[in-house]
């Protein structure tokens, strides 16, 4: 079967690159309300499926680029691991392709690092047809540019993902979630003070007047950290936090356009209390807001960062575009991997 | 020492005298150097074994003259080599006779150190200890530690994506930069990154980190600082036999533990290091393991109990646990001074970067003790066996006819290996041009192809480090190499395990 899909596929993107057609790469669809226009005729990956190789001692999962993203956190479960980036799913239709493409890391990011972070290797098929792998199996790889890493985020522009191999950590032997009732400029300098600390914390997040600190490891030393930080024991901390990675608090409810910004983690609130949602310790900042696109960038690039209209906006503006000498760089990277233009067009941005 | 290439005596090209006019007008006074016994320390980096001299060397201070400088090399067509402190141990520093050489070892300022938002802003040229020193009154400091970090620049990491004794848990250069400021190949700015955690579109950060000079000149960086662990505590445990140091690597790792570094020590590396730093190590040891734990008290306590149980289990035959901070540092005074150590007993040795899937550490070690029978060259083992990267250390003799040829030999035969059990040619040492020819060994046609192809995006005319990190394909087609696809090996005589 797996066989066959790479067949099939390479024969679609031929196709589609001689007769000047475009493929709309989809896996579970969890994420088509991210990003720009969908275009293009789809190329359903789930056919591209199964676990290909995990040894728990290793530390290294290779996995199918269309199998369920709940497969693979059962599977890593089973053995006490886990995809340390915690990538929201939005969906149990979720794939780890379409988790790598999306490049979307949860609430632990602030602590272990993104997707990209945890992706050491990568099997993609070209807008030629061509396969080729990049990185590896291995911790520690320095051979060749780091193409894989490149895919993270990408949102399928550049090939279609088959094999993707990560990282992955043992589950912490023990979690706990700390609640203090704070506004927002005080967490803001709580979080990042803390950060600067020898602590735990796996999780930091203020929302709707409560800050929550979650601290992840072993048992001594969680307790150790709650008894120095204070604050109240919130009994339905692992709940919060997966709402908090899967967008279901209430939040994200309601059809305002939903900004996601990432600025350097000490920059002040910027919106009104209610209107913003802190997550990664203070990096990433979730904001409800009918403000012009153009005051969002402007707000995120003085804080050091990009601001994309991640749900309920217009598509075409989603993401930020780079300043001039980078988009030209995009712009040349798109065309080396797919040349006719068959991936995702619109997908990332307008131009390409 | 090595013979080295013959410099030659006159440039070639006809303009060269006022091109090197135009060049020093960019420059400071005294900031172009031409004569031979200037340029004499630039001619090989960590890799003493390839020399060249370039046609000049450039010490721009600022970022301003870095880029004036690559605009000027870009109309005349000039190529260029970066370079930072020059301790690489791959040749990617090496220069090119008929270019420039670019160092950024006088960009070498601290810019800012903001300890609330946990970031430092510096020039290239700033040595990667610099950075953690600067940090230390914050109780911060910068994670990855090459061996070489009280020399080595972080431009030069950033390069080549360095790694260190602690990047199991910590992670690699790729992991621990924020964002570059970095100059084109025709003399145009780029930012990459910045505070934030992540940046728009393609990850261009991620390729730049690892890029050995290819794509561009790293003017700035921004990285990561981390809060300095509590405590940090070190187990030295002793086996008799490497399979069961092997397999007690994997063993800790498959009981949910990530130590802070975990290195591996054969008898001949133990012997040569307790010669030379009385580090306390076993001398009737196969092999040693070093597992450190950092982190609270609390949570060191029960990692070390938890590490020296399952290494007991393993067939640990003894430990030694550091009680203090002067224990902990002798203990790996022995593993840092591992390479000066095998240094005192061989007049050359040829350090290997191979990495691979730890479950083949044991069988790999043995199969390289058959090698060393074959090549009639002892060699030494020292690896970060946590990450399964290994440095073997082969010893020759420079002085002795062959003796450099068998070595490259023995470590061609390493790294094939290397590939052939699922791993690579190169963990953290870069490809430079040392490993260029492997290269062809562990790629595809088309996925060298593809890494040329992404070298044109940046560098069209290919002027910036040319001939370094990837191989071209007619290389590839003379070495008759052939990359090793999907379990076809294109050396069926290697066992396969």
């Amino acid at each position: 079967m797996t066989a066959v899909f790479v067949e099939l596929a390479r024969e679609r993107i031929l196709h589609a690159a001689a007769n000047g057609g475009a493929l709309r790469l989809r896996g579970g669809g969890t994420k088509d309300f991210h990003g720009g226009a969908l275009q293009g005729e789809v190329l359903d990956t789930r056919a591209h499926a199964g676990i290909v190789a995990y040894d728990p001692s290793e530390l290294v999962l290779t996995v199918r680029a269309g199998t369920l993203l709940a497969e693979v956190e059962t599977a890593l479960a089973q053995c006490g691991q886990m995809l340390a980036f915690e990538p929201p799913h939005f969906g149990t239709a979720a794939t780890i392709g379409g988790c790598v493409a999306a490049g979307l890391s949860g609430p632990r990011r602030m602590q272990v690092g993104a997707v990209r972070d945890f992706l050491l290797g990568a099997t993609l098929m070209d807008g030629r047809g061509e396969t080729s792998s990049f990185g590896g199996q291995v911790m520690k790889n320095v051979a060749g540019f780091d193409l894989f890493r490149l895919q993270a985020g990408a949102m399928g522009t550049l090939g279609v993902l088959l094999e993707l191999s990560f990282k992955v950590l043992p589950l912490p032997a023990t979690e706990m979630t700390c609640v203090f009732e704070c506004a927002a400029a005080q967490a803001i300098d709580t979080m990042n003070r803390h950060a600067g600390q020898p602590l735990p914390i796996s999780a930091a997040c203020h929302a709707e007047g409560l800050l929550r600190l979650r601290l992840s490891g072993n048992e001594a030393a969680v307790r150790a950290a709650s008894a120095r930080l204070g604050g109240t024991f919130d009994d339905s901390g692992a709940q919060f936090w997966n709402d908090l990675r899967e967008q279901r608090l209430p939040f994200f409810a309601g059809d305002a356009p939903l900004w996601r910004l990432a600025v350097k983690s000490t920059t002040p609130p910027l919106a009104a209390a209610g209107a913003e949602l802190i997550d990664w310790g203070g990096a990433q900042r979730w904001l409800r807001s009918s403000e012009p696109t153009r005051t969002m960038r402007d707000k995120a690039q003085a804080a050091g960062g990009h601001a994309t209209l991640f749900r309920n906006g217009r598509r075409s503006d989603a993401f930020q575009p780079p300043a001039r000498a980078l988009f030209a760089l995009h712009r040349r990277l798109k065309q080396t991997f797919d040349p006719a233009g068959v991936f995702n067009p619109g997908r990332l941005y307008p131009e390409f | 020492m090595i013979a080295s290439t013959a410099p030659r005596s006159t440039p070639s090209v006809p303009s060269s005298a006022s091109l090197l006019r135009e060049l020093a007008a960019l420059l400071p006074v005294g900031a172009l150097l031409t004569s031979v016994e200037q340029m004499r320390p630039y001619e090989c980096d960590g890799l003493s074994m390839y020399r060249r001299l370039p046609l000049a060397v450039a010490l721009p201070t600022t970022e301003a003259q870095v880029a004036a400088i690559l605009q000027c090399a870009h109309r005349h067509g000039l190529p260029v080599v970066a370079r930072g402190a020059g301790t690489g141990l791959a040749g990617g520093a090496l220069p090119q006779e008929d270019g420039l050489l670019l160092s950024l070892a006088r960009l070498n300022r601290i810019i800012e150190i903001d300890p609330l938002a946990r970031i430092a802003r510096v020039q290239p040229g700033v040595r990667n200890l610099a950075i953690s020193e600067a940090a230390a009154v914050h109780g911060l400091y910068y994670a990855p530690d090459p061996s070489s970090q009280i020399a080595c620049s972080i431009g030069g990491n950033v390069a080549e994506n360095s790694g260190g004794v602690h990047c199991l848990k910590y992670g690699l250069t790729v992991h621990n930069v924020l964002g570059v400021r970095a100059v084109t190949v025709d003399g145009e700015l780029l930012e990459i990154g910045g505070p934030a955690p992540d940046s728009a579109g393609y990850d261009l950060l991620a390729l730049m980190n690892g890029s050995e000079g290819l794509l561009a000149v790293v003017t700035e960086v921004t990285v990561k600082l981390l809060p300095k662990p509590q405590l940090a505590r070190v187990v030295m445990a002793a086996f008799a036999n490497v399979e069961q140091a092997g397999i007690a690597v994997a063993a800790i790792i498959a009981a949910g533990i990530i130590p802070a570094g975990l290195e591996m020590m054969d008898k001949l590396a133990i012997h040569a290091v307790e010669d030379f730093v009385h580090a306390g190590y076993p001398l009737d040891a196969e092999a040693i393991l070093l597992a450190e734990s950092d982190g609270t008290p609390e949570e060191v306590a029960v990692e070390i109990e938890h590490m020296e149980a399952v290494m007991a289990r393993c067939g640990a035959t003894s430990f030694r646990t550091s009680c203090d901070e002067p224990e902990r540092l002798k203990l790996w005074a022995g593993r840092k001074a591992a390479f000066p150590a095998v240094g005192r007993i061989t007049p050359d040795y040829y350090c290997m970067d191979g990495t691979i899937p730890r479950r083949h550490v044991g069988d790999v070690l043995k199969q390289i003790a058959a090698f060393s029978t074959e090549f009639g060259l002892p060699c030494a083992n020292v690896f970060h066996a946590g990450d399964g990267n290994l440095h073997p250390l082969i010893f020759f003799d420079a002085n002795k006819p062959g003796d450099l040829a068998r070595a490259e030999a023995f470590g061609a035969r390493i790294l094939d290996l290397c590939v052939a059990v699922g791993g690579t040619i190169t963990g953290e040492h870069g490809v430079g041009v040392e490993k260029i020819d492997a290269m062809c060994m562990q790629f595809t046609t088309p996925e060298l192809a593809c890494f040329h192809a992404v070298k044109k995006v940046f560098d069209p005319a290919g002027t910036l480090n040319p001939g370094k990190a990837v191989p071209s394909l007619h290389r590839c087609a003379e070495l008759g190499r052939m990359h090793v696809h999907r379990g076809q090996l294109a050396h069926p005589e290697l066992p396969r395990f």
